[in-house]
């Protein structure tokens, strides 16, 4: 079974990178280089170091906004859910905050919090934080009242209430939050290289683009993508491991 | 109410494990119970039966401390109840089991809040699922299990934390006809082993002839007991003949008679 479904992913894959392949060949535009060419570009990137180099740059606002988010976002989120006062006080600034366009308030945070690491770890949390924040309260508000009946029939405290029922039974839509949010701290992450100050991954992005070197643009485009999914995964194996039951549904169906 | 000493005197020689005091409970302007009195004989079964919106369950939730009453009181063992307690074990009409906990865990949950031990509460645990007939499903997870096991195991939690009192909200109208019946088989067996208390809500006149000692008739608008009627001639009969009773189906088409003008 589970070498069936490496099969299909990897039958997937052929199918997009032959697809990009034909398409660079055609050319559908010269700026648009071949699979392969992008991939020699890629090794060549990565055997002469400076992928690490622009990484180590990238990965510093990625990771610190990241953690921020996940976990201030859980809190708050959580916070939301539990109480009804602090969903008026908060849920807008959040529903604002999601529908705001990122790349028209750049400007201001670059006035506040100048060109350095703050403004784009700022960037990344603006992305990442809000789906974050609303998916967690959401699932709080919706955890089945039974179950919550059931751990105060037992003598559970508040506290208990808290991190055994209503935290677990949370955790499938709080971790599609997260899978989402993070997916959109990548974006956060380049987004802020580009429109700030070009280090890192964008640098090379800007740069290749400014001298048409097409392909190693796109190697570093691509390069952004695999690690986003191997981190998808990382997170999604987390999840199964601390919370096994949460597959294939709930006990009230 | 004008003779406390006499009414206290009376029960002590009856023997009443819980007791409700004119109990009354508003959901806004809807009255669900109104002026409720009750009581409940130690090591018996008491059902509450009634059309639904009769408040049998608002009723049940009172008792076990998950509701507060607007007016009135409600006594266990002696003691005033002001919020759920030790003396008091729940079992759920929707089981209410913790979908990402294996068996072992839900069962030892109870105790687990208690602040039990690990391997006292899982020895516990694992000697309730056996009693219950689970054994072999203690690594399994809620949705592998079908309907009628989940009940069993949200019993045998309700047993391990071992509360006299034991709280039943409908236990068996979500699971399948068949199973049901093994269910109140089993459930008479576990009166007469367990010298507990057992408060019984359900909608089945039936069920409620078949399992229990004392059976009240709760009408609804304003809600009120009508009548407590105690089944006696067959209860010491095997499980088997009790549906062919004679006084069983008198008191089932009796109870069906006082019923049917509140039932649309």
């Amino acid at each position: 079974m589970s070498n069936r479904s490496l099969l299909l992913k990897l039958l997937s894959a052929a199918i997009l990178f032959g697809a990009w392949e034909i398409a660079g060949r055609i050319p559908v535009s010269y700026a648009f280089p071949t699979f392969v060419e992008s991939m020699q570009a890629l090794a060549r990137m990565f055997f002469d170091g400076s992928l690490f180099v622009a990484y180590g740059e990238t990965l510093k606002p990625l990771v610190v906004g990241i953690a921020i988010s996940a976990v201030l976002g859980i809190a708050i989120g959580l916070w939301i859910g539990l109480s009804s006062t602090f969903d008026w006080l908060f849920s807008p600034i959040f529903i604002v905050m999601q529908a705001a366009p990122l790349a028209a308030l750049i400007p201001i945070l670059v006035m506040a919090y100048g060109i350095g690491l703050t403004s784009k770890v700022f960037v990344v949390c603006i992305m990442a934080m809000p789906v974050i924040v609303l998916n967690t309260s959401g699932a709080v508000r919706n955890t089945p009242s039974s179950i919550k009946e059931m751990a105060r029939s037992f003598l559970g405290t508040n506290w208990d209430v808290v991190f055994k029922i209503i935290l677990p039974a949370a955790s499938p839509v709080i971790f599609s939050g997260l899978r989402l949010g993070i997916s959109a701290g990548f974006i956060g992450a380049i987004l802020s290289e580009l429109k700030i100050t070009p280090t890192g991954v964008g640098d090379i992005i800007t740069y290749s683009r400014s001298i048409a070197d097409y392909p190693s643009m796109y190697a570093a485009i691509f390069s952004i993508i695999v690690l986003a999914v191997l981190f998808l995964n990382l997170l999604e194996k987390l999840e199964k491991t601390l919370f096994e039951g949460n597959y294939r549904g709930y006990a009230s169906d | 109410m004008a003779m406390p000493q006499t009414e206290t005197a009376f029960e002590a020689k009856v023997d009443n494990a819980v007791a409700v005091r004119g109990v009354s409970k508003n959901y806004g302007d809807v009255e669900a119970l109104k002026d409720m009195s009750l009581e409940f004989p130690r090591g018996q079964l008491t059902s509450l039966l009634g059309p639904s919106g009769c408040g049998k369950t608002t009723l049940l939730k009172i008792i076990a401390g998950l509701l507060e009453p607007n007016a009135g009181e409600i006594e266990v063992n002696g003691k005033a109840v002001t919020g759920p307690g030790p003396d008091r074990a729940f079992v759920f009409q929707d089981f209410a089991l913790l979908p990402w906990a294996s068996v072992l865990r839900n069962v030892g949950f109870g105790l687990e809040l208690r602040g039990v031990a690990r391997s006292e509460r899982e020895a516990i645990a694992e000697k309730y699922i056996k009693d219950v007939g689970l054994a072999g499903f203690e690594k399994s997870y809620p949705h592998e299990l079908s309907g009628g096991m989940r009940q069993r195991v949200g019993l045998a939690r309700a047993l391990s934390v071992n509360a006299q009192v034991l709280l039943m909200d409908e236990p068996f109208s979500a699971v399948d006809e068949q199973t049901r019946r093994k269910f109140q088989e089993d459930l008479l067996n576990l009166v007469q082993n367990e010298s507990k208390t057992f408060i019984f809500v359900t909608h089945s006149i039936e069920e409620a002839v078949y399992v229990s000692d004392q059976i009240a008739i709760l009408l609804p608008r304003p809600s009120r007991v009508s009548e407590i009627i105690r089944p006696s001639g067959f209860r010491n009969k095997d499980a088997a003949s009790i549906r062919r009773d004679p006084e069983y189906l008198d008191i089932v088409d009796e109870i069906w008679a006082s019923l049917r003008s509140y039932v649309e």
